[in-house]
């Protein structure tokens, strides 16, 4: 079979390195605001749990692509004027944190009084309960939903397109401007490749689950 | 800096790109029941091969982005087949496949839910098939889930942007185009960004307080996207 838009592969793999830099900038960001929210959430100080619980109510009422435009199109008014990969990681990092602090937060409040109580009677400090006691459950049953919503991320990172970053869709879109009749194939292709890059982060997830509840 | 004459002149347009978003929302959530009611039932069903290709399928558009999507429905179907669909309508079937797969997992967990026992009294009366799944085992299924169904309703509604990409005429490519002709961006794209948030939010109100009034809030308490 003679397929003349496999000349345009290249492009397709400069795309895919878009896309893998964003989305593993993004997760980044994402994690480090799921964990300081999550934990956050759980403070002793009303005032921390409310500034978290605030950012984790808008930004998962907000439209991630509307978000994206704000960030990109509008900040520039404000005087922000961010590079396209900045604006991407932003919003995205933004918007998955949040609903990762959800997650953070509801796997701490799911380990049972008595680890705290244990923790306590055993004379351990409040960081040693934490980072000894406490942690090691609540990450073991963060595991499965996070590797979903590293997935989300992943598909949410195609949204670049709008903001002309040259990833893995946009990229398919020039090829295809290129390479008509053969659309469905391009899109079909493109399709696949998400659904493998998908397939790697749930691999992973699954694999790192298996390691780190090995003590269970 | 915010100027307020053009935000009045720009309300009409937004307001009526708003009904298009709306309406987006609600024919892509009711086709995501059908089709994720299929889904489930379909991942259940008693045939190897049809259990295998219906979770294969599910797997595979839940991998994959709805953008991505969109583009093969919009610009590859037409070319494969003989149907030519309207922007809007590829639109529809788009969140619908979509979230139609995520919404046969809420139905899963809601039939995991009746007990064993109301299969087997099924069996034991010697009902059908059609009469076990629409008289004895979805009548309690699915109530229990309406408020995961309810979040799903508010998560396609914030996704519907991604529609502007096949050209529907939605709040934010209405943005785009009244930004283009005054090249001012700011008060456009922000309007558009309160609007999708302060929805989101009622709904997302509306669902709480629906959720305590008939099941004393505490079903639908999941964290996660998924």
């Amino acid at each position: 079979m003679n397929l003349p838009w496999l000349e345009s592969l290249p492009l397709l793999v400069d795309g895919l390195l878009i896309t893998v830099q964003v989305a593993v900038l993004s997760s980044v960001v994402a994690l480090a605001l799921a964990a300081a929210a999550g934990l956050a959430r759980t403070s002793r100080y009303a005032a921390i749990r409310g500034l978290a619980g605030t950012y984790v109510e808008i930004f998962r009422a907000c439209s991630l692509l509307v978000l994206l435009f704000w960030v990109y199109f509008a900040l520039p008014f404000l005087g922000i004027e961010l590079s396209k990969v900045t604006a991407a990681v932003l919003a995205i990092g933004l918007n998955i944190g949040a609903y990762g602090a959800e997650i953070v937060r509801s796997s701490l409040k799911a380990i049972p009084e008595g680890q705290h109580e244990a923790g306590i009677a055993l004379n351990l400090s409040p960081n040693e309960r934490m980072l000894r006691i406490i942690l090691p459950q609540a990450v073991a049953r963060m595991l499965p939903p996070f590797g979903n919503l590293l997935i989300e991320l992943l598909k949410s990172t195609s949204l670049v397109y709008f903001i002309t970053l040259s990833d893995l869709t946009y990229e398919a879109m020039v090829i295809r401007n290129n390479y008509y009749t053969w659309t469905p194939h391009i899109f079909g292709s493109l399709l696949i490749i998400y659904f493998l890059l998908s397939s790697c982060i749930f691999i992973t997830f699954r694999l790192l689950e298996r390691k780190l509840t090995a003590w269970r | 800096m915010w100027k307020w004459d053009y935000v009045i002149e720009l309300l009409p347009a937004l307001l009526q790109a708003f009904g298009v978003t709306l309406g987006a929302t609600l024919a892509g959530f009711a086709l995501s029941i059908i089709i994720g009611l299929l889904f489930a039932v379909g991942a259940r069903s008693p045939i190897v091969p049809v259990r295998l290709t219906v979770r294969a399928v599910v797997d595979f558009i839940r991998s994959t982005p709805l953008l991505v999507q969109l583009f093969f429905l919009y610009f590859s179907l037409p070319m494969l087949t003989p149907f030519a669909m309207s922007a809007f309508a590829t639109g529809v079937i788009g969140l619908g496949l979509h979230y139609g797969t995520y919404m046969s997992e809420v139905f899963r967990s809601g039939i995991e839910a009746v007990p064993r026992g109301q299969w087997e009294a099924a069996t034991a009366l010697h009902l059908s098939k059609r009469k076990t799944w629409f008289s004895v085992i979805l009548p309690q299924a699915l109530p229990p889930v309406i408020p995961m169904m309810g979040n799903y309703l508010i998560v396609i509604f914030k996704e519907t942007p991604t529609l502007s990409a096949i050209t529907v005429v939605e709040l934010l490519l209405t943005a785009k185009s009244e930004a283009s002709i005054t090249y001012r961006v700011f008060e456009p794209y922000s309007i558009v960004g309160l609007l999708f948030l302060i929805t989101s939010l009622l709904f997302s109100l509306g669902i709480r307080y629906f959720e305590k009034r008939y099941f004393g809030g505490h079903i639908a308490d999941g964290g996660g996207k998924r």
